[in-house]
């Protein structure tokens, strides 16, 4: 396998509710190798969104250690996090985040403007390009509300490719889409995983898991289980599978 | 993230509201609207104040009798009867830095002629009383000093009482009018002046030898006022002082004793009445930049909303890169657009408010740059000041509530 892109050691996360303490994570121990593909999943509550929080360097451990491409988080401030995560870090949320009244390019541009480096011209090529990749060319100039669901998680996911990330991480970006755009969604991951890109995707469905390469179960703040998938489905192939929307008998 | 890419931002941000951004606005605009407009008639009134002195010879040197000249208001005349035609001689010979003077004694009254009477004001004055107030004649001739020894009952006469009594256009040389009763052999007739910039009729007056007005229409030895003209406007200070050490020679003054009379030069009035005008323009523009107060905290109150209901963007933002210095630009750059844009809209309505008051009211108005640019200069203030703490607020949005924020 490729090289090592996140290591976590004992990572404790504490949630201070009032008197309550919340140990959202409590000691967890990970790898995750260039190319992967990897789906954390596990019951509500067990710490998932967490863990992906801290992998997304939006939030801090409590203790532990953790190591994104070569650099430690551990004594970051707040400016340093943010320039990271413009760097090296792309997001896809369940709920798409795309900025309203905003065309899908500019949409996509967003990420681009927290990098100086950048000219309009760049800017706009590079957006561009990245709705190619995910087939929404055409829509450039169309805003979220004329799109579909399925195509504005495109567009987020366009959005989150363009810095060219290490890691790209998605959290249950499926979890508001029928199974047939999950299974899209799915088959596009599959196809920048194919091409390289490190994922990290959150889900507590397993079929949806099975298109990834490895699981990690996560349950009360602790990895439970991990496993490489044996038979790696193919999304493109399962969506071809499916009846035609045709052929449904409304 | 550079300024260009903050500015862009912000005007996306505003596009994507435009009816709110400008409601917003909208108490800006009023608000330099109305001080531009309001600065405006205030330098306007001040400057044609100041054309006038120019007009009237800034060399005009006043002297009135007592001394609570204040304000520019004779309070009181304990010691109205101090000028005397003793004083204007002593003056006369005395002065060296004069170069006309004369007595004047006033009495307003009805002026009749045949079934015809209009209330006017008669001056009486000697020769030098034309030159010092730049009054001509425009028609027939002027009294001479035969006339004023004799108390001759000639008079020279303005255009509104000619009008009043004999109608426009008439030539009333020769006519004999009647002021209170003492009939008076019109002369001559005045040039017209026009309003003074307090509204005064400059022309409904009757000018006659100071010894008529004085023996035949007042019976008073007194005199009301003596008008002096200094060589020049830079001797003129030198004339007051020597017109005051004579007149309290001529008064018998002791050294501590306060003078009985005033001596004033028209620049100082001007100087009083201008800063009249600077007190009232201050005003007025303290009460429409009160306006322009209630239009900072009213973007303050849209930015709170703002941010509020644009938490997630804010979340997302950060979430992709954006630095809590980015978020606090970003807001502050939004109300400050807001308010210079405001700003802008508000300086072209208020020239054009100043323009429509200065053709329609006749109102003399001066926009000055200074407002203009005092103008921008307050509305980015405004944005920033008023922007601050919604824009804090923002930046300081912990990036994982914020996404979560419903
Ligand atoms: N900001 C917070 N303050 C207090 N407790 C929190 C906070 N965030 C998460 N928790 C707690 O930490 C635990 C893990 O939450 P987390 O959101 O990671 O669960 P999850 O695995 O993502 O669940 P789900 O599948 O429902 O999204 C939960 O018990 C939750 O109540
Ligand atoms: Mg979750």
């Amino acid at each position: 396998m490729g090289r090592t892109i996140i290591q976590v050691k004992d990572l404790k996360k504490d949630f201070h509710v009032g008197e309550v303490t919340v140990h959202a994570l409590r000691g967890i121990n990970m790898t995750i190798e260039e190319g992967e593909f990897v789906a954390i999943m596990g019951t509500s509550g067990s710490g998932k969104s967490t863990m992906l929080n801290i992998l997304g360097c939006l939030d801090k451990p409590t203790s532990g250690q953790y190591i994104l491409d070569n650099v430690s988080m551990a004594d970051m401030n707040r400016n340093q996090l943010a320039i990271l995560r413009n760097s090296k870090l792309g997001f896809v949320f369940q709920s798409y985040n795309l900025l309203p009244r905003t065309t899908a390019l500019e949409n996509v541009e967003l990420p681009l403007f927290y990098d100086s480096q950048k000219s309009a011209k760049e800017r706009k090529s590079i957006a561009l390009e990245a709705l190619e990749a995910v087939g929404l060319a055409d829509r450039m100039h169309h805003t979220p509300n004329q799109l579909s669901g399925g195509q504005q998680q495109r567009v987020a996911i366009a959005r989150s490719l363009v810095n060219d990330p290490v890691v790209i991480l998605a959290d249950e970006a499926t979890g508001n889409l029928d199974t047939r755009t999950s299974y899209e969604i799915m088959a596009l991951f599959q196809e920048l995983n194919s091409r390289g890109k490190t994922i990290i995707f959150v889900t507590h469905e397993p079929d949806i898991a099975r298109f990834t390469s490895r699981n990690i179960i996560f349950r009360d703040g602790h990895i439970t289980k991990e496993q490489y998938v044996s038979e790696r489905s193919n999304a493109r192939m399962m969506l071809n599978s499916l009846p035609n929307n045709n052929d449904y008998d409304y | 993230m550079n300024y260009f890419n903050l500015i862009k931002i912000a005007i996306n941000a505003l596009r994507r509201n435009k009816v709110r951004a400008f409601l917003t606005m909208l108490g800006i605009i009023i608000g330099v609207a109305s001080v531009i407009t309001m600065l405006a008639i205030g330098q306007g009134s001040k400057k044609s104040i100041q054309d006038q002195v120019s007009k009237m010879g800034s060399n005009l040197i006043m002297v009135m009798p007592g001394s609570q000249f204040r304000g520019g208001v004779q309070m009181g005349n304990s010691n109205s009867k101090s000028l005397t035609l003793e004083d204007v001689n002593a003056l006369k010979k005395q002065c060296r830095n004069i170069v006309a003077l004369s007595p004047e004694v006033r009495s307003s009254g009805q002026v009749i002629y045949a079934h015809k009477n209009s209330p006017t004001s008669i001056f009486g004055t000697n020769l030098d009383y034309l030159a010092i107030k730049k009054i001509t004649v425009a028609n027939g001739r002027v009294f001479n000093d035969n006339e004023i020894k004799a108390s001759a009952k000639v008079c020279l006469i303005g255009k509104t009482v000619i009008k009043n009594i004999f109608g426009e256009n008439f030539n009333p040389i020769g006519y004999t009018i009647r002021f209170n009763s003492i009939p008076l052999k019109i002369i001559g007739v005045l040039s017209e002046k026009g309003q003074n910039n307090f509204g005064q009729d400059q022309d409904d007056l009757i000018i006659a030898p100071y010894t008529t007005v004085q023996k035949r229409i007042l019976a008073i030895t007194f005199i009301q006022a003596i008008y002096a003209s200094a060589i020049s406007e830079e001797k003129s200070q030198m004339a007051v002082n020597e017109m005051e050490s004579v007149l309290r020679t001529n008064h018998k003054l002791k050294d501590g004793d306060e003078n009985d009379f005033d001596v004033r030069t028209q620049a100082e009035l001007i100087k009083m009445f201008s800063s009249i005008s600077d007190v009232l323009t201050i005003l007025l523009s303290a009460i429409a930049g009160i306006s322009l107060l209630v239009g900072g905290i009213g973007i303050m109150n849209i930015m709170y909303v703002s941010v509020t209901e644009r938490t997630r963007e804010i979340g997302l933002r950060m979430a992709i890169g954006g630095r809590g210095r980015d978020i606090l630009m970003q807001f502050l750059t939004e109300s400050v657009l807001l308010s210079l844009i405001g700003g802008i809209i508000g300086i072209s309505l208020g020239i054009g408010t100043s323009k429509c008051v200065a053709s329609i009211m006749n109102w003399p108005v001066v926009v000055m740059p200074q407002a203009v640019i005092l103008s921008f200069a307050v509305c980015t203030m405004i944005g920033i000041f008023f922007g601050w703490y919604p824009a804090r607020k923002a930046s300081n949005l912990d990036p994982i509530d914020a996404l979560r924020y419903e």
